[in-house]
């Protein structure tokens, strides 16, 4: 009778070497998702006990980089903004550039970061740079308050498309999670990609509508500037921020599949690497 | 019988040693090295990485409320074992089945972060062990008990002593309440009340019908806590039985590699000494002859010194100074000659019995003294041994006791009369 209730019992666990490139095994990233909740908590306290202007930092980035723009690109180049006031039309770039680039740095270097949890206890890799990109939104929102301000000082009114913004702040993260996956896979094994991350950053921002308007990008390249994954999450943001013409659908829906290829792509990586990372790292 | 709650069938772990001049530290040199080998067409042969087995076809099972001892050198597997099973790392080879919620602390203290707060860092390290919110408030009082942090629970873990660091580490994870437990080498560090506690938790565990596996060197507490040990070498378990047995068989081969046991010079010309004496042989052995069992500290052994007298009718003694690790004499000892020796060789044998000395490495120092005042030459003998603790103590104290020595005395009590209070 024992050796029947054995047979029965099923292991809570089986390992064993894996197998199959598509065993992603994701449910388990739901299981520990208070695990996740705590290592974003985490973050957003380190990031705001260590600093001594705490939450005014984090705008005050932002906030002196439009400045920059306004001046070069607004004044000296003159570059049109689509009807909208610079200072406001480079902002509502930024809110997204900025969350971008940090969630991206943050990730990228986040399982390297984490090698004493990796190799010594088990949970689902995945949370390391979900975690890595989730936290930076905290910053993203105060970045919104001002945003805010500056639009009530320019008299802009928020439009309905306001609603629409949680939509394309999941773009923006699945966005990050997406780069960050890949970037973070390959940090362990070869460490030079954080350099590569810090250089690839200044040029993406550069083949992104953050200073410029995409009514300035010739029509004949606008399918290919819109492979770039960040052109639908800006575009995205302007519209639900500033309400202006609706953004270009096809510019939006290729930029947007590219972000699902990437992150499709990510997790089959991402989940073929971490078999290794306890050995390599 | 039992169930069982893992299984391990064949794991293998292979590791790749890539040798300097192949690995690829850089993205850089990777590609490079990818080009070269597509257009020198040499392929990746010259690439080959050496392997090898951290863990090798090992199997066994483990049933409900079993405490298991992992015993073995370092770098025999162990570490690498426990990682398999708690899926840190991914075994090459073979198979293992789990049957219920596993807790492993292969290190106190995992995820902590600095710039937290105690409090913080309970709740932050609770959830990485695998703890639930609700249970973590739970318990925070008992943990916090348990840790006896007391006012620096709001204080971040930077300004910690190291011994408070470790005890909130262990804290948390004493209350994990696992069904199986993996244990590495945690019991080395803290001090010996703190090691105490985490044994008496392990126990615990254990009553409480858990199963733990214990990676430990101290074989007075894996000998006291587990009834079955597994040893592993080389990647293998060697042997798995009743833990006294394997314990005992262990220390016997681990001593062979470690100890020298005598100093021989055939030639009295070369052997160290001076015109008046010469040593021949310096050496330490079993009472009972028992080559291959090791020195514990019940086993009565002995200290043989030969020599040449060169010098006829001298008076001599021969001195030994017990030194134990620390540097420090334990005793000296010598023996009371009074007749004057012929000159040849000569043999002295000091008898050690059984229950006189600690446990740990030791050494000596043998003194020739002439005329029971001159020390005419002293030789700091190479010939070390370790003495064993695997005295089975129940739920006290499984560390080294204080003191050079640990005579067994006799004791009496004796009653005196009368009611007390």
């Amino acid at each position: 009778m024992d050796l029947a209730a054995e047979n029965t019992r099923k292991p809570s666990v089986v390992i064993q070497p894996r197998k199959g490139l598509f065993q992603l095994d994701l449910t388990s990233v739901w299981q520990y998702r208070e695990m996740l909740y705590f290592l974003v908590w985490r973050d957003v306290i380190v990031r705001y006990k260590q600093t001594a202007l705490g939450a005014a930092w984090v705008i005050v980035q932002p906030l002196i980089t439009m400045l920059i723009f306004t001046l070069i690109f607004g004044n000296f180049a003159k570059i049109p903004s689509d009807g909208i006031p610079y200072p406001v039309f480079a902002f509502s770039a930024l809110l997204p550039w900025s969350y971008f680039s940090q969630a991206l740095a943050k990730s990228s270097s986040s399982v390297v970061n984490s090698s004493n949890l990796v190799t010594k206890i088990y949970f689902p890799r995945l949370l390391i740079p979900l975690a890595a990109s989730v936290s930076p939104v905290v910053d993203l929102f105060f970045s919104f308050l001002v945003l805010l301000v500056l639009m009530a000082w320019f008299n802009i009114a928020p439009t309905w498309g306001l609603l629409a913004l949680p939509l394309f702040l999941g773009l923006a993260i699945m966005t990050a999670l997406a780069v960050g996956l890949w970037t973070s896979a390959l940090n362990v094994r070869y460490r030079d990609v954080g350099n590569i991350i810090l250089f690839l950053s200044q040029v993406w921002m550069y083949a992104s509508p953050v200073a410029y308007p995409v009514s300035m990008v010739p029509v004949k390249w606008r399918l290919l500037y819109s492979l770039n994954p960040m052109v639908g999450v800006i575009e995205g943001f302007r519209w639900a921020l500033l309400g202006k013409e609706s953004p270009d659908y096809m510019l939006m829906a290729v930029s947007s599949s590219v972000v699902l290829a990437l992150l499709a792509g990510g997790i089959v990586y991402f989940k073929r690497m971490e078999q290794t990372f306890a050995d390599v790292i | 019988m039992s169930d069982i709650t893992i299984r391990a069938e064949n794991l293998s772990k292979r590791y790749n040693i890539a040798t300097a001049k192949y690995r690829h530290d850089t993205l850089c040199e990777q590609l490079a090295d990818s080009l070269k080998s597509v257009f020198l067409r040499k392929g990746r042969s010259h690439l080959a990485e050496r392997t090898f087995w951290a863990l090798k076809d090992v199997s066994f099972e483990v049933r409900q409320g079993e405490i298991v001892g992992i015993i073995g050198q370092n770098g025999a597997g162990k570490s690498t074992l426990l990682k398999v099973i708690s899926q840190i790392t991914v075994p090459t080879n073979g198979r293992a089945e789990i049957f219920g919620r596993v807790g492993s602390l292969l290190e106190v203290g995992t995820g902590f972060h600095p710039e937290l707060t105690g409090r913080e860092n309970i709740y932050l390290n609770g959830a990485i062990i695998g703890m639930k919110k609700e249970e973590i408030r739970r318990r925070f009082s008992a943990i916090v008990g348990f840790a006896e942090v007391g006012e620096f629970l709001d204080v971040p873990v930077k300004r910690y002593s190291s011994g408070m660091y470790v005890r909130l580490g262990f804290a948390v994870a004493a209350h994990l309440e696992p069904e199986i437990l993996l244990v590495d080498e945690v019991l080395s560090v803290g001090d010996a009340a703190f090691q105490k506690k985490c044994l008496d938790k392990i126990g615990d565990a254990a009553r409480e019908g858990r199963t733990v596996l214990l990676i430990s060197h101290n074989m007075t507490a894996v000998n006291s806590l587990c009834k079955r040990v597994l040893w592993v070498n080389g990647g293998r378990i060697v042997e798995d039985g009743p833990a006294a047995q394997i314990v005992t068989r262990y220390l016997a081969t681990s001593v062979k590699g470690m100890d020298l046991s005598e100093e021989v010079w055939d030639d009295v010309n070369e052997a160290p000494g001076n015109d008046m004496v010469r040593l021949h042989r310096v050496r330490l052995r079993r009472q009972d002859g028992c080559l291959s069992d090791p020195l514990t500290m019940q086993t009565p052994f002995q200290v043989e010194v030969e020599y040449w007298n060169l010098v006829a009718n001298a008076h001599l003694h021969t001195t030994l100074h017990l030194y134990t690790a620390e540097g420090i004499i334990a005793f000296t000892t010598c023996n009371l000659n009074d007749r004057p020796l012929a000159a040849g060789l000569y043999r002295n044998v000091c008898f050690f019995p059984g229950d006189l000395l600690n446990s740990g490495p030791h050494r000596f120092v043998v003194l020739v003294v002439k005329d029971a005042s001159s020390v005419i030459y002293s030789h700091e003998s190479r010939v070390s041994f370790d003495i064993f603790d695997v005295r089975e103590r129940q739920g006290v104290w499984y560390g080294k006791e204080p003191g050079v020595v640990q005579p067994v005395l006799e004791w009496k009590t004796e009653y005196l009369g009368g009611e007390g209070s």
